[in-house]
C-alpha cells in the first residue's frame, strides 16, 4: 500500500529524504488517517450494506427501499419532515436576518446582550424548548387558551420547538456573512444617489445571498434530522428521524433503519455540495484594499429592530426558562411553590445521577480527546511534509462529518461495531465508543476552526523553524499552540457545548452504565415525569454555560496578560 | 553607481573552491516550468544574487536549495557533499524571508536562541553577540510586535545566524522596508556578509539591490539563467537584450549594416570598439547605450561617432537631467541622456536646442534582430 502511493504520488524518481521527525510526523498522519477510516468512514460504509441487507443478513438490494417506498407510513414521514422544514425555515431564516442585520449593521444599544441571548438555544439540547412549550400550551399549559382549538402537540409545536433549537444556528451564519461588508460599495451607492431601500435590496442582500443559502441548508438539515423537538412534542406525527428511530430501537429493523438514514443523508449531501460548489464560485467579499462599514446613526432603523430583538430574545428566554422555572416549581401551572424534590433523579427512571455524570464525563473527554486530535491533524496535515495520500485522506474525511446527521452516524456506529464479527466490536457499549462517535460528528467545524487560524499563521514560520534544526514537535508546540490558542478554545467550548447537548448521535449508543443526560431528558419525558426531564436540562443547561465561562476565562485571562505580543 | 571592484568569478573561480554547485535543475509546477536547468556555482564566501522578473523562478531555486521544495531532476553539492535528498535541517544554513517570519510569541532573545541547543548562559552570551552584531544590544526581551519592520529583519538575520551555517539564504529581505531604511539595511547588510565571510545568496528583482550588494549576480527569465556575472559586467556587458533591458535604462537604436560591414545610424557611419559579427551584412540591427554614456557636447567638433540633435525635452531628476534628443538626421529616432551639472554640455539643454551627441565607440554594444 504505501510503496504504491509512494510510485503514484511522487511520480519523479527524486524525493527529500525525511529527518527522524518527520518520519515520525509521518507515522502519526498514516494512524490519524487509519482512525478516521475506523470511525468515520467505516460506521458509514456499513450504512450502506445494511441498507441492501434482509434482517437475517443476506443480501437484498434494493428490497428494503422498494418496501418502504410502498408504506403510505414512510411516505407521510417524508412528507412532514419536508413540510414542516420549509415551515421553520419561512420563520426561521427572516428573523435571523433581522437579528443578524441589528448586530452587525445598527447602532441598537446593548447588542452584546441581544447576541448572548440569542445563542443560549446552544447551550440546550433540543429537547428542551419542546419540553418549555408543553408548560405552556400542552394539556395542562398555562396559555393553552392562546391556541384555541389548535393543539400544541403536532406540527404547530415542532416548528416552534426548531425555531428555537435552529435560530442560533442560522444567526451565526448570517451575522458572518453580513459583518464582511465593504464600506466603499455603499458609499459609492450613496454617490450615485441610491435610496436607502435601493441600497439595501441591490448591497447588502446580494452580499450576504451566499450566507442566506448556506443558512437555509443548515436550518433545513438541522430539522430534517432532529428527532428531540418531534419526539417530546409530536404527538402523532410522524417524521423521519423518529421513524429512522422507531425502526432500529423499537424493531429492531436494521435494514429499514438504513435506508431511513440513508434518506436523512440526501438533503445534508445535496446542502454540502451545493455550499462547496458556491465556496468554489464565491470569491472573497473583503479585499486586502477594503474599507469596513460603520453603521450610521438612523433612529428610526434602530428602534423598529430594537422591537424585533427583544420580541424573538423574549422567546427564545421563555423556551429556556419557563423548563427551568419548571425544573424548581412543585406541581407546574397548580402548586408554583420552590423545590428541589425534582433533582432527586434517582426517585424516576432515566438515569439518575448517574447520566448526568457520564455526560460531564462524555464531554470532557471529547473536548480532551477531540481538541487534541483536530489540532496535531491539521497541524501535521499543513505543516509538516506528509505524504500525500494519507494527507487528502484526511482532508476528504474531514469534511463528510458535516454532511452527515448525527442521527445517521449514529446509526453507522451501531450497525457498525454492533456486528460481532467488527475487530472492535468490544468497544460497543463503552464510553470509547461515545466518545468516539462524538469526536466524529463534530468534527467538521472543529477542524475547519483550527485549520483557519493555522492557515493566518505564515508558512514561512514553518520553514525556518526546520532550517534551524529543531524537531517539528518543537514549533508545533512553543509557536504553533500559542499562536492559536484562540481557536483551540472556541473548538474546546464548541466540543464541550455539543456534547454535552447532543442526542441523535448518540441515542443508539449508550447502555444502561453509559446513560447520557440528553438521553435521560427523553426517557424520563418519554415516561410521562416532564418535571424531573425539565430539571435534568436545565441541568444541562447549567453545566454548559458554566463550561463556556471556564473556558472563556483563559482565554479572557490570555488576551490580558500572556499575550502581550499580540496587541503591543 | 559606484562600486568597488570584486574578482569575478571568472578570474578566481576554480571548481574546487566551489561552496556550492547546481546541476542540471529542473522544476515542473504542472505544466509550467520554473526551472529549466540551471547550473550555477557559488565560491566559498561569495555574495551571490539571483536577479530576474516575478516568476522568473529564482524563488523557486533557493526553496529548492532550502529543501522546501523538490527539484525534477538535478543535483546539489555543498561543499562536495551531496544534498540533493537532505531534508532542510541536514543542509545547514540559515535563512531570512520577506515576511521576516519571527516567531511572534517568543521574544527577540527566543527567537534568535530558537536554534541553539547549548547551555542557557551560552545562549544568553550568544544572542548578545549577535544581537551586538546586527545593532539592537539589549532588546532581548521585546516581543517582534514591539519592533519596526528593519528591527525585526535584524533580529531574522541575528536568527539565521545563530548556530553559525555555512550558508545564509535571503527572500527579498528588504522588499517589505521602505525605501530610506531598506537603503541603511542594505549597507550594513554587506559590511556584515563580508566581515563574517559566510556565503550567502539572495534573491531578489531590485536591480538596484544586486548591482549594490553582489560579487556575483545571476539573471535569470523563464527558469533558465541569462547571465552570470559581477554587476560591472552585468550591467556593461549584458549578453543579450533581455539582460540590457532588465538592468539599468537603455538606448536602443535602429542600424544597418551595410554591405562593407559598416554600422550606420540614420546613413551616419558609426565606428565601435567591439568586433562585428559575421553574417550580419545588410540586415538591421539595435545598437545598445547607456543614458549616462551619451555625451552631449557643447560646441560642434567633427569626431566619430559624432551626430546633431535636437532637444525635445529635459526632465530634472534630482542629481542630474534626462534629455530626450531627436536626431536631425531622423526626426523619429530618440535618444535618451542622463546629464550632470558638471557635464559640459549640461548648460546646452534647452528645449527646441540643436546639440552635438557622442556616442562613445567603446560604450557601445550590438545586438540582432531590429527595434521591437
Amino acid at each position: 500500500m504505501m510503496a504504491w502511493a509512494w510510485q503514484r504520488f511522487h511520480p519523479v524518481g527524486l524525493n527529500i529524504r525525511r529527518s527522524a521527525d518527520e518520519q515520525l510526523a509521518v507515522a502519526l498522519v498514516w494512524l490519524l488517517a487509519a482512525l478516521l477510516l475506523v470511525f468515520l468512514a467505516w460506521p458509514l460504509a456499513s450504512i450502506l450494506i445494511k441498507a441492501v441487507e434482509a434482517r437475517n443478513g443476506s443480501f437484498v438490494g434494493l428490497d428494503n427501499l422498494l418496501t418502504l417506498l410502498t408504506e403510505p407510513r414512510l411516505l407521510e414521514a417524508t412528507w412532514n419532515s419536508m413540510r414542516l422544514a420549509l415551515m421553520t425555515l419561512a420563520l426561521v431564516l427572516p428573523l435571523a436576518l433581522a437579528f443578524a442585520f441589528a448586530l452587525t449593521r445598527s447602532r441598537l444599544w446593548g447588542r452584546p446582550v441581544f447576541r448572548l441571548i440569542a445563542l443560549s438555544p446552544l447551550l440546550a439540547p433540543s429537547l428542551m424548548p419542546a419540553i418549555s412549550l408543553v408548560y405552556l400550551f400542552g394539556n395542562q399549559g398555562v396559555l393553552k387558551d392562546w391556541l384555541g382549538d389548535s393543539s400544541i402537540y403536532g406540527p404547530l409545536g415542532i416548528v416552534l420547538g426548531e425555531v428555537f433549537y435552529t435560530f442560533p444556528h442560522a444567526l451565526l451564519i448570517l451575522a458572518t456573512a453580513l459583518s464582511v461588508a465593504d464600506a466603499r460599495l455603499y458609499e459609492a451607492a450613496e454617490v450615485l444617489g441610491a435610496s436607502k431601500l435601493r441600497r439595501f435590496m441591490t448591497v447588502t442582500l446580494p452580499n450576504a445571498r451566499y450566507g442566506l443559502l448556506s443558512a437555509g441548508m443548515v436550518v433545513f438539515t438541522l430539522v430534517v434530522t432532529d428527532f428531540g423537538v418531534p419526539k417530546v412534542i409530536g404527538g402523532q406525527t410522524n417524521v423521519l428521524a423518529l421513524e429512522a428511530y422507531k425502526q432500529v430501537i423499537g424493531q429492531q429493523n436494521f435494514g429499514k433503519g438504513a435506508v431511513i438514514g440513508l434518506l436523512l443523508l440526501l438533503p445534508a449531501v445535496l446542502s454540502f455540495s451545493v455550499e462547496r460548489w458556491l465556496a468554489r464560485s464565491h470569491g472573497a467579499a473583503m479585499s486586502g484594499r477594503s474599507v469596513s462599514y460603520q453603521p450610521g446613526r438612523n433612529h428610526g432603523r434602530d428602534v423598529l429592530l430594537g422591537v424585533c430583538c427583544s420580541g424573538i430574545c423574549l422567546f427564545l428566554l421563555a423556551m429556556l426558562g419557563v423548563a427551568i422555572a419548571a425544573a424548581f416549581m412543585k406541581l407546574w401551572p397548580y402548586d408554583l411553590s420552590f423545590t428541589l424534590d425534582h433533582f432527586d433523579f434517582d426517585q424516576v427512571d432515566g438515569g439518575g445521577w448517574l447520566a448526568f455524570f457520564n455526560s460531564l464525563k462524555l464531554a470532557a473527554l471529547t473536548t480532551l480527546v477531540g481538541t487534541t486530535v483536530v489540532y496535531f491533524t491539521a497541524y501535521l496535515i499543513s505543516k509538516t511534509p506528509a505524504p500525500r495520500l494519507p494527507a487528502n485522506l484526511i482532508r476528504s474525511l474531514v469534511l463528510l462529518p458535516m454532511a452527515v446527521p448525527g442521527l445517521v452516524l449514529g446509526l453507522g456506529y451501531i450497525f457498525c461495531f454492533n456486528s460481532p464479527a467488527h475487530p472492535l466490536h468490544g468497544l460497543y457499549g463503552s464510553m470509547t465508543i461515545l466518545v468516539a462517535a462524538t469526536v466524529a460528528h463534530f468534527y467538521t467545524t472543529a477542524h475547519l476552526t483550527v485549520a483557519t487560524s493555522l492557515r493566518q499563521i505564515d508558512a514561512e514560520i514553518e520553514a525556518v523553524a526546520r532550517s534551524l534544526r529543531r524537531p517539528w514537535w518543537i514549533a508545533c508546540l512553543r509557536v504553533t499552540l500559542p499562536i492559536s490558542l484562540p481557536a483551540l478554545l472556541d473548538v474546546a467550548r464548541y466540543l464541550f457545548v455539543s456534547s454535552m447537548t447532543t442526542v441523535s448521535c448518540v441515542i443508539f449508543l449508550y447502555t444502561p452504565d453509559t446513560v447520557l443526560a440528553s438521553v435521560a431528558v427523553l426517557n424520563m419525558d418519554d415516561a410521562g415525569d416532564t418535571a424531573p426531564a425539565a430539571a435534568m436540562a436545565s441541568l444541562i443547561v447549567a453545566s454548559s454555560l458554566l463550561a463556556t465561562l471556564l473556558i472563556n476565562l483563559p482565554g479572557w485571562w490570555l488576551n490580558r496578560h500572556a499575550q502581550a505580543w499580540r496587541t503591543a | 553607481m559606484k562600486r568597488q571592484e570584486f574578482p569575478t568569478p571568472a578570474e578566481q573561480g576554480h571548481p574546487s573552491a566551489d561552496c556550492l554547485r547546481f546541476t542540471g535543475i529542473h522544476k515542473r509546477f504542472g505544466s509550467f516550468k520554473a526551472l529549466d536547468g540551471i547550473d550555477l556555482s557559488i565560491r566559498k564566501g561569495e555574495f551571490l544574487c539571483l536577479l530576474g522578473p516575478s516568476g522568473c523562478g529564482k524563488t523557486t531555486l533557493l526553496r529548492i536549495l532550502a529543501g522546501l521544495e523538490t527539484q525534477d531532476a538535478g543535483s546539489l553539492h555543498m561543499a562536495g557533499r551531496d544534498i540533493s535528498r537532505l531534508p532542510p535541517a541536514a543542509r545547514d544554513y540559515g535563512i531570512v524571508f520577506q515576511s521576516y517570519a519571527l516567531f511572534p510569541n517568543l521574544t527577540v532573545a527566543g527567537n534568535i536562541a530558537y536554534g541553539l541547543r547549548t547551555s542557557r548562559q551560552a545562549q544568553g552570551r550568544r544572542v548578545a553577540e549577535l544581537l551586538d552584531l546586527v545593532g539592537l544590544p539589549g532588546s532581548e526581551s521585546r516581543f517582534p510586535s514591539q519592533l519596526s519592520g528593519g528591527q525585526q529583519q535584524r533580529v531574522a538575520l541575528a536568527r539565521a545566524l545563530a548556530t553559525s551555517p555555512s550558508l545564509l539564504l535571503l527572500d527579498e529581505p528588504l522588499s517589505a522596508l521602505d525605501a530610506q531604511v531598506r537603503e541603511h539595511l542594505r549597507a550594513e547588510l554587506r559590511l556584515l556578509q563580508q566581515k563574517l565571510g559566510v556565503t550567502t545568496i539572495m534573491v531578489t528583482h531590485d536591480q538596484e539591490e544586486a548591482l549594490a550588494l553582489a560579487d556575483t549576480i545571476a539573471v535569470m527569465r523563464h527558469g533558465r539563467i541569462e547571465q552570470v556575472g559581477s554587476p560591472e559586467q552585468i550591467y556593461r556587458q549584458p549578453a543579450n537584450r533581455f539582460v540590457a533591458e532588465f538592468v539599468g535604462h537603455a538606448n536602443w537604436l535602429p542600424v544597418h549594416c551595410d554591405d562593407m560591414g559598416t554600422l550606420r545610424l540614420a546613413g551616419i557611419p558609426l565606428a565601435s570598439s567591439f568586433a562585428m559579427p559575421t553574417g550580419l551584412a545588410s540586415a538591421e540591427a539595435t545598437l545598445f547605450c547607456r543614458p549616462e554614456d551619451v555625451r552631449v557636447e557643447p560646441h560642434w567638433q567633427p569626431a566619430n561617432n559624432t551626430l546633431m540633435a535636437v532637444v525635445e525635452r529635459v526632465d530634472f531628476l534630482g542629481g542630474l537631467r534626462r534629455a530626450s534628443l531627436s536626431l536631425c538626421a531622423a526626426r523619429e529616432i530618440v535618444l535618451v541622456a542622463d546629464v550632470s551639472p558638471n557635464d559640459a554640455g549640461f548648460s546646452a539643454l534647452v528645449p527646441g536646442q540643436r546639440v552635438p551627441v557622442t556616442l562613445p565607440a567603446d560604450r557601445l554594444r550590438l545586438f540582432q534582430g531590429s527595434v521591437l
